[in-house]
Order: C-alpha cells, then sequence, then structure tokens
C-alpha cells in the first residue's frame, strides 16, 4: 500500500519533507574564473590582495617543511598546492566570524592574521594550541578527522540564537568526509538551517588512499543534497573562484539562508607529512600535470596578462613574504620556555586533590633535579 | 528523582540564560524518562532542543555551543546508546580547556541515564562509569538519593568543567526524603558522604547500590556487624579524605557497584584505600561488583546485580584471620 492508498493520508503528509533537488545539485563542472571571460570583472584589488597571501601562503609552507628538516617541526602536514583555498577561507571572513580549521589548515589560521609562531605551537609540540581561541576566532586545529566539524555548527547555531551574524567556516578534507561526526555535522546544520560553509579539500587522497577507494559519490559536493543543501564544486587552484564562491556561500550563511557544502578540487603537492612517502602510491606524471595548475601561476598569469602586475609589484610580495620566513625561522631557532608545571594547570577549573598531589610530587621531582 | 532532577534544570534555567537542555525527545515528549518533562514549554524549543539522532552530533554541537558562551545540559537516551559520542568526549570535551591552556572551558553536563534493575532489553542497562573515570578532564557524579539528584545536577550546571551526571535509571521513582517544595541545597562535587555510621566495616558503595548497602547493613546487624555506609556520590574527583577517615576507623572494607568487577571502579577504590590505609586494615579491601559478562537479559539481570545477599556474604569475608 502506498502513502495515496492509505485511508485519509494525502501524498504528502505533514511529516513529509518537500524540497526540489535541482537547486541543491552542484553544477558537474568545477566553478573557474581565471583564464575566462568571467575574470574581466573581478575586482583588480581583490585580486592582488588574493595573490599577496597566496605568495607568502606559499613561502609560509616551505619555510615551515624547511623547519621539520631542522627538527624545528615535530611534524607539517603542508598545504603547498592548496593554498588558494586556504587563504580564500581566510579572507572571505569577517573579524566576528570563526574559522574551524583541521590540522592541514595551519595556513588558513595564517591568513587570518594570526601569528605564524602561535599557528605552529601544536605542530611543534610546545603545547596543544598556542593561541586563545575565543580572541582570535579561529578554533584549536582539529586532529581527529572531522570532529570539528559538529563544533562550527553547534557554535553557529549558538550565534544565531544569541541574534549575532557570526558564520562559521569549517574545513574538512576529502577523506574526513567518510567520517561519522561528517554527516552528523552536515544533517544537524542543515536541520538547524545554522550559518555554516563546510569546505572541503578534495586534494585526492587521505594519506595514501585515493578518492575512488574513498566514496562511490559523483563529488563530494554531491553529498549536499541529502541533506537538503546546496552543493558547489568550484576548482580549488582558482583563488578568484574559491573567493567568489565561499562569499556567496558565507553571505547566503549570514542572512539566514542555512549551511552549504563546498567541494574545493585542488592537489596535494607535498606528501602527506614530512614523515610519508608519496612515491608510494602516485605517479610523478600526476603530479608534474598538475604543477602546471599550481594556483600562485594561475594567478600570477591572469594578473600579468591584465597588466596588473608588474616586476615592482611582484617583488614587494616576494619580500614580504620571505621578511616573514626569516622571522619565522629566527623565532622557531629559540627553544620555547616550557614551566612543566603547567601540565597541571589546566586540567579542571580548580585541580581535584589528586591533582594536587600529584603536582606536588612533579614539584619534588623538579627540586630534586635541580639541586643535583 | 526525576522531579528533582527536572527542577534542578528548571531553577538553572531560569537563573541562567545561557543553561540550554538538549538531546534526542527532550522536547515535547519530555525525555523517555520525563525528566525534562515541561522544560520546552515553559523555556521554549530554542532552550530545550529536540536534536536530530546522533549522539556524536549533539554532544559535538555543545561543544561548539559552549565555546560561544552557553552552557549544554546533554540527555543521552539510555547509557549503551551515550558510546556513539565518546570520540567527541575523550577527543574534545574532556580537554579542550588543557589544549587551550584554559582559553576555552566546556561547562558542559552529560546527562545518562545508568544501570540495570528495571528489566531493560539489551543495551539499556549498562553501567558505564568506568570508560568516563579513565577519562581525564572530566567530572563523573551519580547521585544516590533524591536531595542529591537535585543538589549535585545544580552543582554540575554551575561548574565550568565537563561533568558526566549518572542518574542510576532505577532510583528514577524514588521519592523518600523531598518533596518538589522542599528547600533545596547545591551539594558542592567531590565530597562523600556517610549514609549509616558503623564501626565493624565500611561499604564503599554509589549511586543505584547505596540502598543495597543501606539494606545489607540494616541485615548484618543480626549477624553482630555494625556497617558505615559510604555514598561515593562523586567518583571524580574521589573523595579519599571521607573514604580513608572511615576505613581507617573501622579496619575493614568492602567496595560495592553494579558494574562489572575486571577493570570496573572498585579495583581502583581498592587500591586507593589500601596504599592509603594498610596498615589499618584488618583483611584486605573486598568487592562485590556486577559479574564480567555483557549486561545480563532482564530475565537473569537478578542474578547478575550484586544484592544484599553477597554483600553480607562479602562481609563474612572480612574475618580473614579466621579464615585463613
Ligand atoms: C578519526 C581519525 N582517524 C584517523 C586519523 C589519521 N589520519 C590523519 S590524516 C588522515 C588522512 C586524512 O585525509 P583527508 O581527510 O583527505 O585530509 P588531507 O590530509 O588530505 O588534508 C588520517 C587517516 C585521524 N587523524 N583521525
Amino acid at each position: 500500500m502506498t502513502v495515496q492508498e492509505l485511508p485519509g493520508a494525502t501524498a504528502y503528509p505533514a511529516w513529509r519533507l518537500r524540497t526540489d533537488p535541482a537547486p541543491l545539485l552542484p553544477d558537474p563542472e568545477p566553478y573557474r574564473v581565471l583564464g575566462t571571460e568571467a575574470a574581466a570583472g573581478l575586482d583588480r584589488e581583490l585580486l592582488l590582495r588574493l595573490y599577496d597571501a597566496l605568495v607568502h601562503g606559499r613561502r609560509f609552507n616551505t619555510q615551515a617543511t624547511a623547519l621539520t628538516k631542522q627538527g624545528r617541526l615535530a611534524v607539517y602536514p603542508s598545504s603547498t598546492g592548496q593554498e588558494a583555498s586556504e587563504v580564500a577561507a581566510a579572507l572571505v571572513l569577517e573579524e566576528r566570524d570563526w574559522l574551524f580549521p583541521s590540522y592541514r589548515d595551519t595556513l588558513a589560521a595564517v591568513a587570518r592574521g594570526l601569528d605564524p609562531v602561535e599557528a605552529l605551537t601544536l605542530l611543534r609540540g610546545d603545547w596543544h594550541t598556542g593561541y586563545d581561541p575565543r580572541e582570535r576566532r579561529i578554533a584549536p586545529l582539529s586532529t581527529p578527522l572531522a570532529t570539528q566539524l559538529p563544533h562550527a555548527v553547534g557554535l553557529a547555531h549558538a550565534a544565531r540564537l544569541a541574534g549575532d551574524d557570526v558564520v562559521a567556516l569549517a574545513m574538512v578534507g576529502d577523506g574526513g568526509t567518510s567520517e561519522g561526526d561528517f554527516h552528523e555535522a552536515l544533517n544537524f546544520a542543515a536541520v538547524w538551517r545554522a550559518p555554516v560553509v563546510f569546505l572541503v579539500q578534495n586534494n585526492g587522497f587521505a594519506i595514501s588512499v585515493p578518492l575512488a577507494k574513498q566514496t562511490a559519490a559523483p563529488s563530494l559536493a554531491h553529498k549536499a543534497v541529502g541533506y537538503g543543501m546546496p552543493g558547489r564544486l568550484v576548482d580549488g587552484n582558482d583563488a578568484a573562484a574559491m573567493h567568489q564562491v565561499l562569499s556567496e556561500a558565507v553571505r547566503r550563511a549570514r542572512t539566514g539562508g542555512g549551511p552549504t557544502l563546498i567541494e574545493a578540487v585542488t592537489y596535494r603537492m607535498d606528501a602527506h607529512t614530512n614523515a610519508d612517502d608519496a612515491t608510494r602510491y602516485r605517479a610523478d606524471a600526476e603530479v608534474e600535470a598538475w604543477r602546471a595548475h599550481d594556483p600562485v601561476r594561475l594567478l600570477e598569469r591572469e594578473l600579468t596578462g591584465r597588466g596588473l602586475l608588474d616586476e615592482e609589484r611582484r617583488d614587494a610580495a616576494t619580500e614580504a613574504a620571505e621578511s616573514m620566513a626569516a622571522d619565522l625561522r629566527g623565532r622557531m631557532n629559540a627553544d620555547p620556555l616550557l614551566d612543566p608545571m603547567d601540565l597541571f594547570a589546566q586540567v579542571y577549573a580548580a585541580p581535584t586533590p589528586q591533582l594536587r598531589e600529584q603536582s606536588e610530587q612533579l614539584r619534588a621531582e623538579l627540586e630534586a633535579e635541580a639541586g643535583r | 528523582m526525576a522531579q528533582a532532577l527536572q527542577r534542578a534544570m528548571r531553577d538553572a534555567m531560569a537563573e541562567d540564560p545561557t543553561v540550554h537542555v538538549m538531546g534526542e525527545d527532550v522536547g515535547t515528549l519530555g525525555g523517555v524518562f520525563r525528566v525534562t518533562d515541561g522544560l520546552a514549554k515553559e523555556f521554549g524549543e530554542d532552550r530545550c532542543t529536540d536534536t536530530p539522532l546522533a549522539e556524536a552530533g549533539i554532544l559535538g554541537a555543545a561543544v561548539g555551543m559552549a565555546m560561544y558562551g552557553l552552557r549544554p545540559v546533554v540527555e543521552m537516551q539510555f547509557d549503551a546508546f551515550a558510546y556513539p559520542a565518546f570520540e567527541q568526549l575523550v577527543s574534545h570535551v574532556s580537554r579542550m580547556r588543557n589544549r587551550t591552556r584554559g582559553a576555552l572551558p566546556m561547562p558542559i553536563v552529560v546527562r545518562v541515564p545508568y544501570g540495570g534493575g528495571i528489566g531493560g532489553v539489551e543495551h539499556h542497562s549498562d553501567s558505564s562509569e568506568a570508560y568516563y573515570m579513565a577519562t581525564p578532564g572530566l567530572h563523573v557524579v551519580t547521585p544516590a538519593t533524591v536531595p542529591d539528584a537535585y543538589g549535585l545536577l545544580r552543582a554540575a550546571i554551575a561548574s565550568d568543567d565537563p561533568v558526566i551526571f549518572l542518574e542510576p535509571k532505577r532510583l528514577y521513582w524514588s521519592k523518600a526524603e523531598w518533596s518538589p517544595d522542599a528547600p533545596a541545597t547545591v551539594e558542592p562535587i567531590g565530597r562523600a558522604v556517610v549514609r549509616r555510621a558503623g564501626s565493624s566495616a565500611t561499604l564503599l558503595t554509589y549511586g543505584p547500590s547505596v540502598p543495597v548497602c543501606l539494606e545489607a547493613a540494616e541485615a548484618a546487624r543480626d549477624e553482630g556487624w555494625d556497617l558505615e555506609v559510604v555514598d561515593l556520590r562523586s567518583l571524580v574527583p574521589f573523595d579519599d579524605a571521607t573514604v580513608c577517615d572511615s576505613v581507617r576507623r573501622t579496619g575493614r572494607a568492602v567496595v560495592v557497584h553494579e558494574s562489572a568487577g575486571f577493570g570496573g571502579p572498585g579495583g581502583e577504590i581498592a587500591a586507593r584505600v589500601t596504599e592509603r590505609c594498610f596498615h589499618y586494615l584488618e583483611a584486605p579491601v573486598l568487592r562485590v561488583a556486577g559479574f564480567d559478562l555483557p549486561y545480563p537479559p532482564p530475565m537473569l539481570e537478578r542474578h547478575h546485580l550484586p544484592g544484599v545477599d553477597r554483600v553480607l556474604d562479602a562481609v563474612a569475608r572480612l574475618q580473614w584471620e579466621a579464615q585463613s
């Protein structure tokens, strides 16, 4: 018996939701601007701002990678090749908005204005979060995959209840979309119409596992329709396209339109981290093909072609990036000062009797060590 | 007890607009145990919210809400259905304060109806306290009396730290010592209480096993045992002072709880007592616990749950010298 045949029932009972899926479906071709006709209408100032941020971001990535080789960072998951979506994510947000980065998104935090040394404390190993998330409106970099996504939903929901027009932008990798928390977060956000933008950076691999072994969906953006939110596919290496699509989603969220799922199609140029050997699972030819689609080159070509970028402007960007790198190197070369007693300081608002005992034990050990 | 818990939430919500109750069926229905009855009507659906069915999502969203300054009180429908939220609990809720050096405290209460004895089918009777106790950064609290249900829940909601609030299901309907109009006091977290004074041995227990131990203590009188019953109330932090004070006076102790004995709270408690009271002890600290098995079907649960007889058997074994 179908619903229509049930006595007294209508085809659409009150509890049945009606949503036309068509407007939610992503265009299967990733959205691109650079190199197309549409690029002519782009704001020059915005393009230059994106360019500076890209050059800065690339330099940050190479510098952080170099710091792992010198043993100054325990690990660095590089976002080289993904700078366009990293910096666009930071630049579309207002100061009052919140960013929820994953462990790969240090650059997004830096592009949002966080001091690079503070952004790297987790990866350096001196403390977990080196900044005040509330003050910076940047949640701690999340290592367990996708678990930061429901946090973004909860925060956005709370902000909306408070009457604040705050948006939360949450970042996750392609592998992270297979986690239950990804599903639960999207579902919550859609049901609550929470002002959240989900940005999936599809960089081809989850450590060694390619997308085809991760999902059977037409695209990751297509997943949106099942939750009742729009999905968008973007060329993640096209900084202008990323900025446009993210801005549009942020505007939608801010004005009560609810969440959006954006898939940035990009590529991870480096290995998963410095500890990984990418030659085991991908061919050099593939990496080379993506090198031709480098986000910095793409924007540079556009700017140069339109006569917006001269030698001088380019040198200025490079120089600014170099001085950031030199400053970062210099400050990372000093050993951080750590107080072991800090271990006990923030487990609870006030230490339990058990922790008080243990902190006394450590204090005695430290004193004995100092006396030796 | 259910009413006292409900009043604790209502009073907290009335006093503090940042307190939000959320969970599955907590709104219109008032929770499957009716503990949140009336809250959605009184405070609106934004403050007492029926969420989608997703425990990780509920607790994860609560984390974000806490980041924005709210105090979420999350109801997990049953003990065994809180497990999907474990990752959020251990990876984020318990350590967010620590990893952000105090910048992001997590004033979240996770209410978990726990324990057996209500004839529930499988997955409705687990005692999950050991999992929570093993996670630093959480407070773990469980009331055994109606006034404590109110007092401890108020304290839990007021706490700037995450609190796992374990509600003994089979005590939900106990009415003793309290009426909704009775003066209600907030009970600080971390203090055990002597429920019955005695001199010949101490029963260390909590939650649903407290009434069992009180009954056992009465029965033991006939055998010449004057038992002290200590209700721990808070498993984390643990009140070593009250516990050791009692055991040093009586010289003998039995830990009683429903959850499995192996790897259970009793092992930790017995070890703490032994470490601190060794020279006062006349016998090893004994444990009376549930068997080491998945919670049995309801028709067999009475054989599994530690009852008065099993407690009395343990008390008899405390005559160590005579025995060995
Ligand atoms: C819950 C969880 N499982 C496993 C890991 C280990 N791990 C770290 S990164 C990673 C791959 C993630 O891939 P993806 O989501 O595509 O992000 P990417 O690293 O490519 O940016 C895995 C499996 C983890 N951090 N968290």
